[in-house]
């Protein structure tokens, strides 16, 4: 069975027309899992109880004859930060090992309820924290690409999992940028919504108005039918929005469904296109515009002035938010729990939070907590998180306006594709200046894919393309355009 | 540059318990953070707002009813120290 060739249309096809059925299909994804992620270290779970029951399900439809959903019996990886109920959920940290989910994410129940078959949880950095999947407690994952390299983060195990073939689609989320960078560096699609475009309700939390789930998949289209699936309002997350699907611009005449670039305004902005990117990065980012503006595109250089704070802004609210939201890990109503130590120092409640904390979390994380702690402790509030939430909006100013002159603006994903496994572990900082593409988007709430468009060598590189809010739609698009024809 | 005395005292405020090799390391590596950070200073913020949702986030309601929680028993079944449908903690008075 060609795994390598799949895509979620063609599993449908194939199991419609009994070419396979859902449980070999899922022994194939299974026993390739087995063989090879040892190398890779992508999955923290496998699920092969619960693939092997839900695909039997998918078996019996097609056996009466029932019409079978699209994503029926399509394999899929899920981060470890996103509920899956019965299967254990860590959030790539100790302090959450042994914990069970006790019920699914809005987005696991709306693809169950589609009939997806759920292969295993993936690694990523601890709570979401990091850029590389180094910060796992259980592990590194290894860019299936080059062995040697980082699968980026803090998706890293999803967009391995997906590259090396051991599902057919995936699930990540993002804070500040941990689907597209991962996806770039892995050669494959990821697409952050727009804030409030998908429910959080069964994502363990990271900074609340920044976080989002989003699909890693190997094609624009299976990612468009994954997110039409996870998309929309939910009574459980207040902040969840219905985005009205936008009807694409591109389409020409109604009826005619080819898509068209002529006379799409692409915006690219002179601040992601600066000293310290690779600047083999930034030839294969400008072909990739060349090919839009060859076929009519109108291509303008933009500015978004306060790019350069945007990465400060980001490390103080993320971390902030965080603190308040990793409070509730205390060792006593879930999780990781010190009760005593070598020294039996631990007497009362205190004792236990220190502990439980201090040896539950890992090294990221607590180094971010206490850079929200402090950033949100009196007499340091205004200076930094008010200040931050004020810079903030001169961020989403600055996209708003270039929204004005043009329709979706065009940038690499990452400055340098994949680096070494231990290049950026030392210093924290070097760490943090891998989302410089990508979390100004998160500031400003808007939808952005990245999509392969070439490669250093074997390394992939991404483009990110951003889109107006909820305009997921049309950014997905104009990313399969180039697909389709320009690559 | 943060202090070692503002590093202990944070990490008290954030229930963490951190060795003294921790906080030293902590504190090197928070004030590079830090440091970096000070560039928002240069940012004139006079007329600016605290950011606001996008506009289409609104405040959600609902009815002041209480459900039957289905979730009680898994949820109990997670804490650490569990007596009677009761969690467990230390002896706080």
């Amino acid at each position: 069975m060609k795994l390598k060739n799949l895509t979620i249309k063609k599993t449908h096809e194939g199991l419609s027309k009994k070419e396979f059925s859902a449980v070999e299909l899922a022994n194939a994804y299974l026993e390739k899992i087995e063989k090879e992620d040892k190398n890779i270290n992508s999955f923290l779970t496998v699920c092969k109880d619960l693939a092997l029951s839900q695909a039997k399900e998918i078996d019996k439809k097609i056996e009466r004859g029932q019409e079978i959903s699209l994503l029926a019996g399509a394999p899929g990886a899920i981060k470890d930060i996103i509920l899956v109920a019965g299967v254990k959920c860590t959030a790539g940290s100790k302090i959450l090992e042994n914990y069970i989910a006790p019920y699914d994410a809005t987005c696991i129940k709306r693809l169950k309820d589609n009939g997806i078959i759920i292969l295993g949880k993936t690694n990523m950095d601890e709570f979401a924290m990091g850029s590389s999947t180094e910060n796992s407690a259980f592990g590194v994952t290894k860019n299936p690409i080059d062995l040697t390299r980082v699968p980026g983060g803090s998706s890293g195990g999803s967009t391995a999992a997906v590259a090396a073939d051991f599902c057919l689609f995936a699930l990540g989320s993002e804070t500040g940028g941990s689907i597209r960078q991962p996806a770039s560096f892995c050669g494959v699609v990821g697409l952050k919504p727009t804030y409030g475009a998908v429910s959080r309700y069964g994502l363990i939390d990271f900074a609340s108005s920044l976080d989002q789930i989003g699909p890693i998949t190997k094609t624009v289209e299976d990612c468009k039918i994954v997110f039409n699936i996870i998309k929309g309002k939910d009574p459980l997350d207040s902040t969840s929005v219905e985005s009205k699907v936008s009807s694409s611009t591109l389409r020409g005449v109604a009826g005619d469904s080819k898509l068209r670039v002529a006379g799409l305004r692409i915006g690219v902005p002179k601040e992601y296109f600066i000293e310290g990117t690779d600047p083999e990065v930034i030839k294969l980012v400008k072909r990739a515009i060349k090919k839009y503006e060859e076929n009519g595109a109108k291509v303008e250089e933009i500015s978004l002035p306060h790019t350069e704070y945007a990465l400060s802004c980001y490390y103080i609210i993320a971390p902030s938010e965080a603190s308040a939201n990793l409070a509730r890990y205390d060792g006593i109503k879930y999780g990781f729990s010190k009760t005593r130590n070598q020294e039996s120092r631990i007497k009362n409640l205190l004792d236990i939070y220190l502990e439980s904390r201090g040896e539950g979390f890992g090294e990221e994380v607590r180094r971010r907590i206490m850079l929200g702690t402090y950033a949100l402790s009196s007499g340091y509030y205004e200076a930094y998180y008010v200040r931050a939430q004020k810079v903030r909006t001169l961020i989403k100013k600055d996209f708003d306006k270039a929204f004005e002159k043009v329709d979706v603006i065009f940038t690499p994903t990452s400055p340098t594709p994949a680096f070494k496994l231990g290049e950026k572990t030392k210093d924290p900082l070097q760490m943090y200046l891998s989302d410089i593409f990508t979390a100004p988007v998160n500031l400003a709430e808007l939808p952005a894919i990245s999509i392969p468009c070439g490669n250093v060598g074997e390394l992939p590189v991404g483009l990110q393309i951003i889109g107006k809010p909820f305009e997921e739609e049309k950014i997905m698009d104009i990313a399969q355009i180039f697909e389709k024809g320009y690559s | 540059m943060i202090s070692k005395e503002e590093v202990q005292h944070v990490a008290q405020l954030a229930r963490l318990g951190l060795k003294e090799k921790e906080i030293v390391k902590m504190q090197k590596e928070l004030s590079a953070i830090l440091d970096y950070i000070e560039k928002l200073k240069e940012v004139d913020i006079s007329n600016v707002d605290f950011f606001a949702s996008s506009g289409k986030l609104k405040n959600i309601v609902r009815e002041d009813k209480s459900k039957e929680a289905e979730k009680s028993k898994k949820l109990l079944d997670l804490a650490p120290d569990e007596k009677g449908g009761y969690l467990k903690v230390k002896q706080i008075l």
